[in-house]
Protein backbone atom coordinates (compact mmCIF):
# COMPACT_ATOMS: atom_id res chain seq x y z
CA UNK A 1 0.00 0.00 0.00
CA UNK A 2 1.19 3.17 -0.74
CA UNK A 3 2.35 5.80 2.09
CA UNK A 4 -0.59 8.41 2.33
CA UNK A 5 -0.38 11.64 2.06
CA UNK A 6 0.38 13.94 5.40
CA UNK A 7 -1.90 16.71 6.68
CA UNK A 8 0.11 20.30 7.20
CA UNK A 9 1.16 20.43 10.67
CA UNK A 10 0.07 22.68 13.10
CA UNK A 11 0.57 26.38 12.73
CA UNK A 12 2.37 26.69 15.39
CA UNK A 13 1.50 30.98 16.19
CA UNK A 14 -2.07 30.38 15.46
CA UNK A 15 -2.28 27.52 17.86
CA UNK A 16 -2.08 27.83 22.20
CA UNK A 17 0.62 26.26 24.20
CA UNK A 18 -0.66 23.62 26.52
CA UNK A 19 0.98 25.81 29.41
CA UNK A 20 -0.34 29.01 29.78
CA UNK A 21 -0.07 29.66 33.51
CA UNK A 22 -2.78 32.36 33.20
CA UNK A 23 -5.63 30.08 32.73
CA UNK A 24 -4.49 27.98 35.82
CA UNK A 25 -6.35 24.90 35.11
CA UNK A 26 -3.60 24.35 33.03
CA UNK A 27 -1.14 24.18 35.59
CA UNK A 28 -1.63 20.92 36.02
CA UNK A 29 -2.75 19.40 32.62
CA UNK A 30 -0.31 20.16 30.75
CA UNK A 31 2.50 17.52 29.88
CA UNK A 32 5.94 18.36 31.00
CA UNK A 33 7.89 15.69 28.69
CA UNK A 34 8.68 16.96 25.07
CA UNK A 35 5.83 15.62 22.49
CA UNK A 36 6.45 12.88 20.40
CA UNK A 37 6.38 13.93 17.02
CA UNK A 38 4.21 11.58 14.77
CA UNK A 39 4.19 11.37 10.95
CA UNK A 40 0.63 10.61 9.54
CA UNK A 41 0.16 7.28 9.26
CA UNK A 42 -3.61 5.33 8.25
CA UNK A 43 -4.58 5.83 11.35
CA UNK A 44 -4.67 9.41 11.32
CA UNK A 45 -5.55 10.66 7.49
CA UNK A 46 -9.12 8.81 8.42
CA UNK A 47 -11.04 9.44 10.73
CA UNK A 48 -15.24 8.88 11.11
CA UNK A 49 -16.75 10.66 8.53
CA UNK A 50 -19.86 8.12 8.64
CA UNK A 51 -22.83 7.75 10.75
CA UNK A 52 -23.36 10.99 13.25
CA UNK A 53 -26.79 9.86 12.78
CA UNK A 54 -30.22 11.90 11.57
CA UNK A 55 -30.23 15.65 11.86
CA UNK A 56 -33.48 16.98 12.72
CA UNK A 57 -34.25 21.04 11.60
CA UNK A 58 -34.23 21.97 15.63
CA UNK A 59 -31.30 20.65 16.18
CA UNK A 60 -29.47 23.12 14.07
CA UNK A 61 -32.78 25.88 15.69
CA UNK A 62 -31.66 26.15 19.28
CA UNK A 63 -34.92 28.41 19.74
CA UNK A 64 -36.81 25.73 18.50
CA UNK A 65 -36.12 22.88 21.09
CA UNK A 66 -38.56 23.98 23.71
CA UNK A 67 -42.32 25.16 24.06
CA UNK A 68 -41.61 28.45 24.06
CA UNK A 69 -39.63 31.39 22.93
CA UNK A 70 -36.27 31.61 25.15
CA UNK A 71 -35.34 34.73 26.20
CA UNK A 72 -32.53 36.97 24.65
CA UNK A 73 -30.95 38.61 20.83
CA UNK A 74 -31.88 35.62 18.78
CA UNK A 75 -29.03 35.60 16.24
CA UNK A 76 -28.19 33.45 13.19
CA UNK A 77 -24.76 31.93 12.97
CA UNK A 78 -23.47 31.24 9.33
CA UNK A 79 -19.90 30.41 7.95
CA UNK A 80 -17.78 28.14 5.83
CA UNK A 81 -15.61 25.55 7.09
CA UNK A 82 -12.22 25.35 4.67
CA UNK A 83 -9.02 23.81 4.84
CA UNK A 84 -5.93 25.86 4.61
CA UNK A 85 -6.24 26.38 0.87
CA UNK A 86 -9.46 27.18 1.31
CA UNK A 87 -11.36 24.23 -0.23
CA UNK A 88 -14.68 23.72 1.07
CA UNK A 89 -15.44 21.04 4.13
CA UNK A 90 -18.59 18.98 3.22
CA UNK A 91 -20.34 16.46 4.81
CA UNK A 92 -19.02 16.72 8.09
CA UNK A 93 -20.31 17.46 12.15
CA UNK A 94 -20.18 20.67 13.90
CA UNK A 95 -21.35 20.48 17.00
CA UNK A 96 -22.26 23.57 19.28
CA UNK A 97 -22.79 24.38 23.29
CA UNK A 98 -23.11 27.17 24.63
CA UNK A 99 -24.87 29.23 27.98
CA UNK A 100 -27.86 31.01 27.72
CA UNK A 101 -28.75 34.99 27.63
CA UNK A 102 -28.57 36.08 31.13
CA UNK A 103 -24.91 33.80 31.16
CA UNK A 104 -26.08 30.45 32.78
CA UNK A 105 -25.50 26.78 31.54
CA UNK A 106 -27.87 24.06 31.69
CA UNK A 107 -25.28 22.06 33.81
CA UNK A 108 -25.11 20.78 37.28
CA UNK A 109 -21.62 22.15 38.03
CA UNK A 110 -22.42 25.87 36.56
CA UNK A 111 -23.68 27.50 40.20
CA UNK A 112 -23.76 31.14 38.43
CA UNK A 113 -26.70 33.15 40.22
CA UNK A 114 -27.75 33.82 37.33
CA UNK A 115 -31.42 32.05 36.26
CA UNK A 116 -31.70 29.03 33.91
CA UNK A 117 -34.17 29.64 30.75
CA UNK A 118 -37.03 26.36 30.74
CA UNK A 119 -37.44 27.30 26.87
CA UNK A 120 -33.54 26.89 25.85
CA UNK A 121 -30.79 24.17 26.22
CA UNK A 122 -27.78 25.79 24.61
CA UNK A 123 -26.63 22.25 22.27
CA UNK A 124 -27.02 21.79 18.75
CA UNK A 125 -25.57 20.35 15.84
CA UNK A 126 -25.05 20.63 12.14
CA UNK A 127 -24.08 18.65 9.20
CA UNK A 128 -22.24 20.99 6.26
CA UNK A 129 -23.81 21.18 2.91
CA UNK A 130 -21.62 20.25 -0.06
CA UNK A 131 -20.13 23.91 -0.04
CA UNK A 132 -19.27 23.22 3.30
CA UNK A 133 -21.60 25.72 4.41
CA UNK A 134 -23.50 25.71 8.34
CA UNK A 135 -26.16 27.65 9.92
CA UNK A 136 -27.06 27.77 13.56
CA UNK A 137 -30.49 29.96 15.10
CA UNK A 138 -29.95 30.70 18.83
CA UNK A 139 -29.70 33.63 21.27
CA UNK A 140 -26.86 35.25 22.27
CA UNK A 141 -25.11 34.02 25.04
CA UNK A 142 -24.51 36.14 27.88
CA UNK A 143 -21.18 36.75 29.90
CA UNK A 144 -20.14 34.70 32.82
CA UNK A 145 -17.87 35.19 35.83
CA UNK A 146 -15.49 31.99 36.49
CA UNK A 147 -12.78 31.94 38.97
CA UNK A 148 -9.62 31.87 37.46
CA UNK A 149 -8.41 34.69 38.64
CA UNK A 150 -10.68 37.67 41.33
CA UNK A 151 -12.86 39.46 38.93
CA UNK A 152 -12.44 37.24 36.25
CA UNK A 153 -15.30 37.18 33.61
CA UNK A 154 -15.24 35.27 30.35
CA UNK A 155 -16.51 37.16 27.32
CA UNK A 156 -19.52 35.63 25.44
CA UNK A 157 -18.96 32.91 23.32
CA UNK A 158 -20.19 30.15 21.60
CA UNK A 159 -18.07 26.51 21.82
CA UNK A 160 -17.30 24.75 18.31
CA UNK A 161 -16.45 21.52 17.14
CA UNK A 162 -15.57 20.01 14.23
CA UNK A 163 -14.75 16.63 12.83
CA UNK A 164 -13.61 17.27 9.00
CA UNK A 165 -11.90 14.47 6.34
CA UNK A 166 -9.77 13.02 9.15
CA UNK A 167 -9.14 12.41 12.99
CA UNK A 168 -6.39 14.95 11.95
CA UNK A 169 -8.21 17.58 11.57
CA UNK A 170 -10.79 17.14 14.85
CA UNK A 171 -11.04 21.06 16.19
CA UNK A 172 -12.99 22.71 19.22
CA UNK A 173 -12.80 26.14 18.83
CA UNK A 174 -15.03 29.14 20.86
CA UNK A 175 -16.57 31.67 18.22
CA UNK A 176 -16.24 35.38 19.97
CA UNK A 177 -18.44 37.98 19.56
CA UNK A 178 -16.85 41.34 17.83
CA UNK A 179 -15.55 44.50 20.06
CA UNK A 180 -15.96 41.93 23.68
CA UNK A 181 -14.36 44.70 25.78
CA UNK A 182 -13.87 41.33 27.98
CA UNK A 183 -11.44 40.18 25.33
CA UNK A 184 -8.28 42.08 26.99
CA UNK A 185 -9.00 40.34 30.63
CA UNK A 186 -9.62 36.63 29.05
CA UNK A 187 -6.60 34.23 29.52
CA UNK A 188 -8.46 31.76 27.16
CA UNK A 189 -8.47 34.50 24.38
CA UNK A 190 -5.43 35.55 24.85
CA UNK A 191 -3.91 32.33 25.29
CA UNK A 192 -3.69 32.50 21.45
CA UNK A 193 -0.21 34.81 21.19
CA UNK A 194 -0.78 36.08 18.29
CA UNK A 195 -3.18 38.76 17.81
CA UNK A 196 -3.72 37.77 13.84
CA UNK A 197 -4.52 34.24 14.74
CA UNK A 198 -6.56 34.76 17.84
CA UNK A 199 -8.77 37.77 15.87
CA UNK A 200 -9.83 34.24 13.47
CA UNK A 201 -11.94 33.30 16.76
CA UNK A 202 -14.11 36.38 16.29
CA UNK A 203 -17.06 36.17 14.28
CA UNK A 204 -18.42 39.52 12.36
CA UNK A 205 -21.84 40.77 12.09
CA UNK A 206 -23.05 40.29 9.13
CA UNK A 207 -26.44 42.71 7.77
CA UNK A 208 -26.61 40.47 4.71
CA UNK A 209 -27.68 37.50 7.21
CA UNK A 210 -29.47 39.43 9.31
CA UNK A 211 -33.27 39.05 8.74
CA UNK A 212 -35.45 42.01 9.29
CA UNK A 213 -37.55 42.01 12.24
CA UNK A 214 -36.10 38.73 13.34
CA UNK A 215 -32.94 37.96 14.00
CA UNK A 216 -29.12 39.84 14.00
CA UNK A 217 -26.68 37.68 11.80
CA UNK A 218 -23.14 36.58 12.60
CA UNK A 219 -20.60 35.38 10.37
CA UNK A 220 -17.55 32.67 11.52
CA UNK A 221 -15.53 30.82 8.88
CA UNK A 222 -13.64 28.02 10.66
CA UNK A 223 -10.33 27.03 8.77
CA UNK A 224 -8.88 23.50 9.27
CA UNK A 225 -5.57 22.09 8.37
CA UNK A 226 -5.21 21.26 4.71
CA UNK A 227 -2.43 19.45 3.06
CA UNK A 228 -0.88 19.57 -0.69
CA UNK A 229 -1.78 17.26 -2.46
CA UNK A 230 -5.31 15.47 -2.73
CA UNK A 231 -5.72 11.83 -3.17
CA UNK A 232 -6.73 10.28 -6.02
CA UNK A 233 -10.47 10.21 -6.52
CA UNK A 234 -12.26 6.47 -6.28
CA UNK B 1 -7.06 26.25 -7.67
CA UNK B 2 -6.33 29.49 -5.42
CA UNK B 3 -2.99 29.70 -3.83
CA UNK B 4 -4.47 31.72 -1.14
CA UNK B 5 -3.33 30.42 2.21
CA UNK B 6 -5.71 30.33 4.97
CA UNK B 7 -4.86 30.54 8.57
CA UNK B 8 -5.90 27.67 11.03
CA UNK B 9 -8.48 28.44 13.27
CA UNK B 10 -7.10 28.33 16.76
CA UNK B 11 -7.71 25.87 19.46
CA UNK B 12 -9.40 26.45 22.94
CA UNK B 13 -10.94 24.23 25.39
CA UNK B 14 -13.82 22.22 25.76
CA UNK B 15 -14.15 24.26 29.22
CA UNK B 16 -16.16 22.49 32.21
CA UNK B 17 -19.33 22.40 30.95
CA UNK B 18 -19.02 19.73 27.18
CA UNK B 19 -21.42 17.52 28.78
CA UNK B 20 -24.77 18.86 27.73
CA UNK B 21 -23.31 19.16 24.46
CA UNK B 22 -21.10 16.79 23.06
CA UNK B 23 -21.59 13.42 24.81
CA UNK B 24 -24.53 11.24 23.07
CA UNK B 25 -26.68 8.16 24.48
CA UNK B 26 -24.19 4.82 23.55
CA UNK B 27 -21.24 7.30 22.43
CA UNK B 28 -18.38 4.76 24.43
CA UNK B 29 -20.22 1.47 23.02
CA UNK B 30 -18.43 1.05 19.62
CA UNK B 31 -20.25 -2.17 18.37
CA UNK B 32 -23.23 -1.00 16.76
CA UNK B 33 -24.21 -4.19 15.06
CA UNK B 34 -23.45 -7.71 14.55
CA UNK B 35 -19.37 -6.47 14.56
CA UNK B 36 -16.73 -9.06 13.92
CA UNK B 37 -13.86 -9.56 16.03
CA UNK B 38 -13.36 -9.88 19.93
CA UNK B 39 -15.05 -8.19 22.16
CA UNK B 40 -13.08 -6.56 24.32
CA UNK B 41 -13.84 -3.09 27.37
CA UNK B 42 -10.73 -0.75 27.31
CA UNK B 43 -11.01 1.22 30.59
CA UNK B 44 -8.36 3.50 32.72
CA UNK B 45 -8.17 6.27 34.96
CA UNK B 46 -6.80 9.67 34.09
CA UNK B 47 -5.24 11.68 36.34
CA UNK B 48 -3.28 15.20 36.45
CA UNK B 49 0.00 16.19 37.62
CA UNK B 50 -0.78 16.86 40.68
CA UNK B 51 -1.67 13.11 41.41
CA UNK B 52 -5.72 14.06 41.44
CA UNK B 53 -8.11 11.81 39.11
CA UNK B 54 -9.54 14.02 36.37
CA UNK B 55 -13.29 13.96 36.34
CA UNK B 56 -14.20 16.21 33.63
CA UNK B 57 -12.26 15.63 30.63
CA UNK B 58 -13.51 13.69 27.29
CA UNK B 59 -12.15 10.58 25.75
CA UNK B 60 -12.41 10.24 21.88
CA UNK B 61 -11.31 7.11 20.16
CA UNK B 62 -10.87 5.98 16.38
CA UNK B 63 -10.11 2.77 15.32
CA UNK B 64 -9.70 0.00 12.54
CA UNK B 65 -11.97 -2.65 12.56
CA UNK B 66 -10.49 -6.47 13.83
CA UNK B 67 -9.76 -6.97 9.99
CA UNK B 68 -7.43 -3.96 10.17
CA UNK B 69 -9.54 -1.95 7.78
CA UNK B 70 -10.63 1.77 8.83
CA UNK B 71 -14.50 3.01 7.60
CA UNK B 72 -12.49 5.75 5.41
CA UNK B 73 -12.63 6.35 1.84
CA UNK B 74 -8.65 6.87 2.01
CA UNK B 75 -8.24 3.22 3.40
CA UNK B 76 -8.06 1.35 -0.04
CA UNK B 77 -6.70 -2.33 1.49
CA UNK B 78 -8.75 -5.15 -0.06
CA UNK B 79 -10.32 -5.71 3.23
CA UNK B 80 -13.61 -6.22 4.03
CA UNK B 81 -15.89 -2.68 5.91
CA UNK B 82 -17.95 -4.10 9.29
CA UNK B 83 -21.57 -3.00 8.84
CA UNK B 84 -21.99 -3.32 12.31
CA UNK B 85 -18.34 -1.58 13.54
CA UNK B 86 -17.55 1.93 12.43
CA UNK B 87 -14.41 2.42 15.02
CA UNK B 88 -15.37 5.92 16.50
CA UNK B 89 -16.65 6.19 20.26
CA UNK B 90 -16.38 8.98 22.81
CA UNK B 91 -16.35 8.75 26.48
CA UNK B 92 -16.79 11.72 29.52
CA UNK B 93 -14.82 10.29 32.09
CA UNK B 94 -16.99 9.96 35.96
CA UNK B 95 -16.37 11.41 39.11
CA UNK B 96 -13.38 8.77 39.94
CA UNK B 97 -12.06 10.19 36.31
CA UNK B 98 -12.73 6.65 34.77
CA UNK B 99 -13.29 5.94 31.20
CA UNK B 100 -14.28 2.93 29.40
CA UNK B 101 -15.07 1.76 26.21
CA UNK B 102 -16.61 -1.42 24.69
CA UNK B 103 -15.61 -2.23 21.63
CA UNK B 104 -13.61 -4.74 19.62
CA UNK B 105 -10.01 -5.47 19.11
CA UNK B 106 -8.90 -3.46 16.07
CA UNK B 107 -6.52 -5.80 12.98
CA UNK B 108 -2.67 -4.59 12.28
CA UNK B 109 -2.81 -1.59 9.86
CA UNK B 110 -0.23 -0.67 7.69
CA UNK B 111 2.41 1.94 8.86
CA UNK B 112 4.44 3.69 6.68
CA UNK B 113 6.84 2.48 4.25
CA UNK B 114 6.20 -1.27 4.22
CA UNK B 115 6.10 -1.49 8.22
CA UNK B 116 2.76 -3.29 9.98
CA UNK B 117 1.52 -0.90 12.69
CA UNK B 118 0.30 -3.50 15.90
CA UNK B 119 -3.45 -2.84 16.88
CA UNK B 120 -4.10 0.47 18.42
CA UNK B 121 -6.88 3.16 19.18
CA UNK B 122 -5.87 6.70 18.35
CA UNK B 123 -6.49 8.77 21.13
CA UNK B 124 -7.37 11.94 21.93
CA UNK B 125 -8.28 13.69 25.20
CA UNK B 126 -9.72 17.11 25.71
CA UNK B 127 -10.37 19.04 28.38
CA UNK B 128 -11.09 21.90 31.27
CA UNK B 129 -7.06 23.46 31.21
CA UNK B 130 -6.63 21.74 28.35
CA UNK B 131 -6.07 24.33 25.48
CA UNK B 132 -5.91 22.36 23.01
CA UNK B 133 -6.54 18.33 22.88
CA UNK B 134 -3.55 16.16 23.36
CA UNK B 135 -2.79 13.01 21.05
CA UNK B 136 -2.53 9.67 22.10
CA UNK B 137 -2.34 5.95 21.44
CA UNK B 138 -3.79 2.89 23.19
CA UNK B 139 -1.87 -0.57 22.44
CA UNK B 140 -2.72 -4.30 23.88
CA UNK B 141 -0.13 -5.80 25.66
CA UNK B 142 -0.30 -9.14 24.15
CA UNK B 143 -0.02 -8.25 20.57
CA UNK B 144 3.63 -9.56 19.17
CA UNK B 145 3.56 -6.75 16.67
CA UNK B 146 3.96 -4.16 19.71
CA UNK B 147 7.95 -5.06 19.06
CA UNK B 148 8.01 -3.75 15.50
CA UNK B 149 5.71 -1.06 15.76
CA UNK B 150 6.96 2.00 13.51
CA UNK B 151 4.97 4.50 16.05
CA UNK B 152 6.03 2.70 19.12
CA UNK B 153 9.57 2.64 17.74
CA UNK B 154 9.44 6.77 18.11
CA UNK B 155 9.28 6.41 21.62
CA UNK B 156 11.69 6.34 23.95
CA UNK B 157 12.24 2.59 25.97
CA UNK B 158 11.60 3.94 29.11
CA UNK B 159 7.90 5.87 28.15
CA UNK B 160 6.58 2.99 25.77
CA UNK B 161 5.16 1.11 28.76
CA UNK B 162 2.69 4.38 29.15
CA UNK B 163 0.90 4.15 25.64
CA UNK B 164 0.65 0.11 26.33
CA UNK B 165 -2.51 -1.48 28.40
CA UNK B 166 -2.55 -4.22 30.67
CA UNK B 167 -4.84 -7.27 30.32
CA UNK B 168 -6.70 -7.31 33.38
CA UNK B 169 -8.87 -10.74 32.21
CA UNK B 170 -9.95 -12.54 29.04
CA UNK B 171 -11.44 -9.15 27.12
CA UNK B 172 -10.69 -6.18 29.47
CA UNK B 173 -7.41 -3.94 29.06
CA UNK B 174 -6.92 -1.23 31.73
CA UNK B 175 -4.19 1.82 31.17
CA UNK B 176 -4.61 5.11 32.82
CA UNK B 177 -3.68 8.12 31.09
CA UNK B 178 -1.39 10.59 33.25
CA UNK B 179 -1.36 14.28 31.50
CA UNK B 180 1.17 15.26 33.54
CA UNK B 181 3.97 14.26 36.42
CA UNK B 182 5.98 10.68 37.01
CA UNK B 183 4.70 8.36 34.35
CA UNK B 184 3.46 10.80 32.41
CA UNK B 185 1.71 9.23 29.27
CA UNK B 186 3.24 9.89 25.64
CA UNK B 187 1.64 12.63 24.04
CA UNK B 188 2.47 12.82 19.84
CA UNK B 189 3.20 16.34 18.30
CA UNK B 190 1.09 15.68 15.31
Amino acid sequence: MADVIPYNREEKSAQPSSLYLPYKSTEFRAPKQPLVILPHTLSEVTGPVYGHGRMLPVDADLTKQHAGEPLGERIIVSGKLLDENGRPVPNTLIEIWQCNAAGRYIHARDQHPAPLDPNFSGAGRVVTDAKGNYKFTSIKPGAYPWRNHPNAWRPAHIHFSMFGPSFINRLVTQMYFPGDPLFAFDPIYQSITDEKARERMVSRFDMDSTIPEWALGYKFDIVLRGRNATPMEH
Amino acid sequence: MSKQRFGQTPSQTVGPFFHFGLPYEGDSNLITGDAQGQRIVVEGKVMDGAGEPVPDVLIEIWQANAAGKYDHPEDTQDKPVDEGFHGFGRCATDKEGVFRFQTVKPGTVPGPGNTLQAPHLVTFVFGRGMLKQLLTRIYFEDEAHNANDPVLGLVPDARRATLIARKTNSSAYTLNIVLQGEGETVFFDY
